[in-house]
């Protein structure tokens, strides 16, 4: 288990460093047009490839990894961070509180947050630098995201609530949020990480969709979501295996993350 | 022996090509409507097409105008009215019989300031009513208040109605009529059995028992679906799924030439935009326009946005309308170096590869156009890179696109736009609404008051002009020199014409795609399929 | 008591409703491209019908008024009339509701089974080599956009009515198999285990009871998760259900239907998680 581990943090750092020295190491800027090489497959120059306006994908793939790789586990860390709160205190404290933050968790779950995403881009200046508007779509997915995995936590706090360890706990004079940080929360770290884990993904697979009108990454800065949108050819995938690429980094940086913070220990 | 049953097979599938069959294809909506007067989108289009008598019809191959439920037209008072003898013995599908009253109802249902139809407003040139006058149950003259330019091309769009019939609008003169409707699945229209129209041959038209319409919105499964052999026919298909389709079956993919559709952008010169001082003054000069223009690389748009099936576009007539189209204007060419020197002539200066005007603001501003347009997309990419090379930063930003309509209609909140344009008719009046200064369509400054340059006022001036004239030349002449104005001074950069790509399934016969809508089925009624058997054991 | 409590509840059942419709409205009210209308770019319009055209949804333009309008219509039944389709709200839902039930029948279904077949051995077995396969093939469909799933089942001819559970398969995965995973370390599990009771008594007695909750509850999160991949879906694939409808009418600013969709998914909402929690509660007094 702990070389699994080892070997998890090693690809990790490597990701990392790769994706921030890719201003040194990538052949090509990732917007430049390379017009007499359209679609063109694999080769020494191009090693996945280019796209359908020419533009390196293996250069693009580098500079999108910066970004995502940065912003989604921090909306993700985000939306689990309140998502613990949230729901811990529901869980926590019963009574009307309970009933309150489940009614506002219900009603988050039902509101069509497409519209946010409309007036924010109306509100934000078109001018604005693709990175901010990145940033700020990936602050309200994480600050709308949250609903679902708060009710998890809510009903996993919930049976915590009378257990010997939040008793103990009490006991010692351990209260309100810290009790919920301290103790409630290590207990619920299985549910947690997996919220974490989940979030990951559906967010940078989100910014992609958002990139649709207007927000996220625009062009020509390429991200894991507009670079996953090449995959909506399934034709193209079955003549062109390196489109695949993103898709591939994009799941084993996700598994790695998941080894390198085990979810719970075996007992045997 | 093989070989003699095989060739019976053939003919005998040529013989019966002639008849029968359902013809299969999708729309990309619901139909917005079934009342013909009140049609805008292309599903509802469609369906007037198929099932809806026109007195007059645009021969989409030819251009030229052929008699349908009228025999014969005569156009008189300046163009304000139109006398019509019409075909007897004619009627609706229900077997109302057809008259003069019909076409009169019709025109006063269509004019009804209240009904706000866009077919309506094309013949409004002033306010006023309409006046039909019914000499006998086959004469007809209409009175229109003031002139319409090109009158007689405007009544293909108009579905004759029944006045009499107690089912409205399902009575219907074309040769299909709407059987059943499952929104948001499919349409079914089966033959008219009172259609007119007979073949040389005398046989009653249409061929088809029927056609099926299915509501498909995704292109990617449309092309599936027509390979898959599931639907036999792509009325208009884009250029990407067209190229890998060439590769698949050249056969199958018809390019019919340049389309009546253009590509184009243009700058917000509102001047009450919220925009900076500076930034206006840049998308008012006609040199900085100029400039831009050529420092766009509209060749390589053709060759790897649309994969060959387009042409760079000179003006917002395409080649396509032969009579309209002004020959003597070419495409702004390709030099960046012209683009810098007309900026110089501005003050601009290119300093370390950025570019910034006479008072040093840098030249950067946003370019919108409507998201999920891939093609586009690409386009404003290869545009941005293109502007870049003289300095230029460009900011694309894709909308939804309603909130790109409020912002080119309402708020003015853009520095530029791209965006495609349709023409819905060959004649120029159909353009009115886009080249008068005062009018809502003029987008890259609605509503002006007064003319805010002299070659608005020009243009202007020469629109009118070439409405009130009855003589075709003198509009033709009239109107090449609003084409001239525009290219000189481009307040739209047209970029490209794109083609009029179908795909159309080997076992359809009589198909003869045009590049006007609807491109592949304007003969509906004499399309037909090869009978599945036959064509499968001739193979 | 019985009385006051279903009251209570009642109360907040409908307040969130009302709240939610509100809000839904609201945001509709105020996005952007609320007042323009894709025919105003016809040339062929004059002035005085794009000023008609402007006008005609002046009455959802004052939004208090619209909505208690509605919500006096709504109690008898009339839901109103949708702006793009032209057609009464009740039809629609009417017409589509099966389409996309039918799908998220099959989805949450085949997502469950499939992701607690994968998560119960990955728990049992413990073996390296399973957790790892388990793992990415989960991994993998928690990173391939609802799009491509939906588009890739539909070129190899496969059932689309299984995208839904592709997408809800990897979340039951993983939190199933965290969940059962602690559930194993628990005392009472453990003290089980050393009485040396057989495996499947410990799994179905002690160790299924215990994550029961957390299960349940997700039971009833997955139903939402289901319906947001029902709108990609039915829009790519073309099914005539209501996901294809909430895209269509967010695209036409569509008020009446928004909002009766908003309250829609805010009713379902409630009612299962309200069912979660039930069956939640009833585990937990087992359990006690």
């Amino acid at each position: 288990m702990k070389r699994s581990r080892n070997i998890a943090a090693g690809i990790l750092v490597l990701v990392f460093t790769v994706s921030l020295l890719a201003g040194v190491i990538a052949p090509s800027p990732y917007a430049a047009q390379f017009r007499d090489f359209i679609s063109a497959p694999a080769s020494h120059r191009f090693w996945l490839g280019t796209d359908e306006l020419g533009r390196d994908r293996w250069s693009r793939l580098l500079y999108g990894t910066r970004i995502s790789l940065l912003l989604a586990p921090a909306a993700a860390l985000l939306s689990t961070c309140m998502a613990v709160v949230i729901g811990g205190v529901a869980g926590y404290a019963g009574g009307w509180c309970d009933r309150v933050i489940r009614q506002v968790i219900d009603l988050f779950l039902s509101i069509p947050w497409l519209f946010l995403f409309l007036i924010v881009r109306a509100i934000l200046p078109l001018n604005a630098s693709p990175l901010t508007s990145v940033i700020v779509t990936f602050t309200i997915m994480g600050l709308v995201g949250w609903a679902p995995a708060a009710r998890i936590i809510r009903a996993g706090a919930q049976s915590l609530r009378h257990s010997d360890l939040v008793l103990h706990a009490r006991a010692c004079g351990c209260r309100g949020l810290r009790l919920i940080l301290v103790h409630i929360a290590p207990a619920l770290r299985p549910v947690i990480l997996a919220q974490f884990w989940i979030a990951i993904p559906t967010f940078i697979l989100g910014e992609a969709s958002l990139g649709l009108i207007g927000l996220g990454v625009a062009d020509p800065l390429p991200s894991w979501g507009n670079l996953l949108r090449e995959l909506t050819n399934p034709q193209a995938v079955t003549g062109n295996p390196w489109i695949l690429a993103p898709l591939a980094v994009l799941v084993v940086v996700v598994s790695c993350f998941q080894l390198l913070l085990p979810e719970r220990e075996f007992v045997s | 022996m093989k070989r003699l049953v095989a060739t019976f097979a053939v003919t005998a599938a040529s013989l019966l090509a002639q008849w029968g069959g359902e013809l299969r294809f999708c729309l990309r909506s619901d139909p917005k409507t079934f009342n013909p007067l009140l049609v805008d989108d292309e599903a509802s289009e469609t369906v007037r097409y198929l099932t809806g008598g026109v007195l007059i019809r645009v021969n989409r191959l030819t251009q030229k105008l052929e008699p349908e439920l009228a025999t014969s037209w005569k156009i008189s008072r300046q163009g304000r009215a139109i006398a019509f003898q019409l075909r007897r013995g004619l009627s609706f599908s229900d077997g109302t019989p057809f008259t003069a009253e019909d076409v009169a109802y019709t025109m006063h249902a269509l004019m009804d300031p209240a009904l706000h139809s866009p077919t309506g407003d094309s013949f409004r040139s002033a306010p006023g009513d309409v006046e039909t006058t019914v000499q006998a149950p086959d004469r007809i003259t209409i009175v229109f208040p003031a002139p319409v330019a090109g009158l007689d091309r405007l009544f293909d769009q108009v579905a004759i109605l029944s006045s009499r019939s107690p089912k409205k609008e399902a009575a219907t003169l074309g040769p299909f009529v709407v059987t059943h409707y499952t929104p948001g699945t499919d349409l079914v229209l089966e033959r008219n059995p009172r259609y007119w129209k007979t073949d040389a041959g005398g046989r009653r038209l249409p061929y088809l028992d029927r056609i099926h319409l299915d509501i498909q919105q995704n292109r990617e499964i449309e092309l599936l679906r027509f390979t898959r052999g599931e639907v036999h026919l792509i009325n208009t298909i884009d250029a990407e799924l067209f190229s890998r389709l060439v590769k698949q079956d050249p056969a199958m993919a018809q390019d019919a030439g340049p389309s009546l559709e253009s590509e184009m952008m243009w700058f917000n010169q509102n001047p009450s935009a919220p925009l900076p001082d500076y930034e206006k003054a840049w998308f008012r000069s006609q040199n900085f326009r100029r400039a831009l223009s050529s420092a766009i690389n509209r060749a390589d748009i053709c060759r790897i946005v649309y994969y060959g099936h387009a042409q760079p576009a000179a003006g917002p007539i395409s080649p396509a309308n032969r009579f309209w189209f002004n020959a003597a204007l070419k495409p702004h060419a390709f030099d960046p170096k012209d683009a810098l020197a007309r900026l110089q002539r501005d003050g601009f200066r290119f300093e370390n590869g950025a570019l910034r005007d006479r008072d040093g603001h840098l030249v950067e501003f946003s370019l919108i156009t409507n998201s999920g347009n891939q093609a586009r997309e690409h386009m404003a990419a290869m545009i941005q890179q293109d502007l870049a090379a003289i300095g230029i930063k460009l900011n694309i930003v894709t909308l939804d696109f309603r909130s790109l309509i409020e912002r080119i209609t309402q708020t003015f909140r853009y520095e530029a736009c791209l965006l495609g344009f349709t023409n819905y008719d060959l004649d120029p009046s159909s353009q009115m609404n886009v080249w008068l200064s005062s009018a809502e369509n003029h987008q890259w400054y609605p509503n002006q008051k007064i003319p805010a340059t002299p070659w608005e006022a020009e243009i202007d001036r020469l629109m009118h002009a070439q409405a009130a004239a009855v003589d075709t030349t003198k509009r033709k002449s009239d109107f090449d020199k609003v084409q001239e104005i525009v290219s000189d001074q481009a307040p739209f950069l047209y970029l490209v014409t794109k083609d009029s790509l179908s795909a159309v399934s080997p076992k359809l016969r009589n198909v003869q795609p045009a590049m006007i809508r609807p491109e592949t089925y304007w003969n509906a009624e004499y399309l037909a399929l090869a009978p599945a058997q036959l064509a499968r054991s001739a193979r | 008591m019985w009385i006051r409590r279903i009251f209570r509840h009642l109360a907040a059942f409908v307040i969130t409703i009302l709240i939610a419709g509100l809000l839904g409205a609201t945001l509709v009210r105020f996005g952007p491209g609320f007042e323009s209308d894709e025919q105003e770019l016809d040339p062929r319009l004059n002035a005085h019908s794009v000023q008609a055209l402007r006008q005609s949804h002046a009455a959802e333009q004052h939004l208090p008024a619209f909505y208690i309008h509605y919500l006096g219509h709504m109690i008898q039944g009339d839901l109103g009339v949708s702006r793009s389709l032209e057609r009464p709200v009740t039809e629609l839902l009417s017409e589509r509701a099966p389409v996309t039930l039918r799908l998220m029948l099959y989805g949450i279904a085949s997502g469950w089974l499939l992701g607690l077949a994968l998560a119960v051995p990955a728990v049992l077995v413990r073996a390296p080599a399973y957790d790892l396969a388990s793992t990415a093939l989960s991994g993998v469909f928690l990173c391939v956009p609802t799009a491509v799933v939906a588009l890739a089942l539909f070129f190899a001819n496969g059932p689309v009515r299984f995208a839904i559970g592709l997408l809800i398969f990897p979340k039951v995965f993983r939190y199933a198999r965290n969940v059962l995973a602690d559930a194993y370390t628990q005392p009472h599990v453990l003290a089980a285990r050393a009485r040396g009771l057989s495996p499947a008594s410990i799994f179905f007695r002690q160790v299924s009871l215990w994550a029961a909750p957390q299960l349940l509850t997700l039971a009833g999160v997955s139903i939402g998760i289901a319906f947001g991949a029902a709108i990609p879906i039915e829009v790519l694939c073309d099914f005539p259900g209501i996901g294809q409808l909430a895209w269509t009418a967010a695209l036409a600013r569509d008020l009446p239907v928004l909002v009766s969709l908003t309250i829609l998914v805010a009713v379902f909402t409630q009612i299962a998680n309200a069912a979660s929690d039930l069956a939640v509660s009833v585990c937990t007094r087992e359990r006690a």
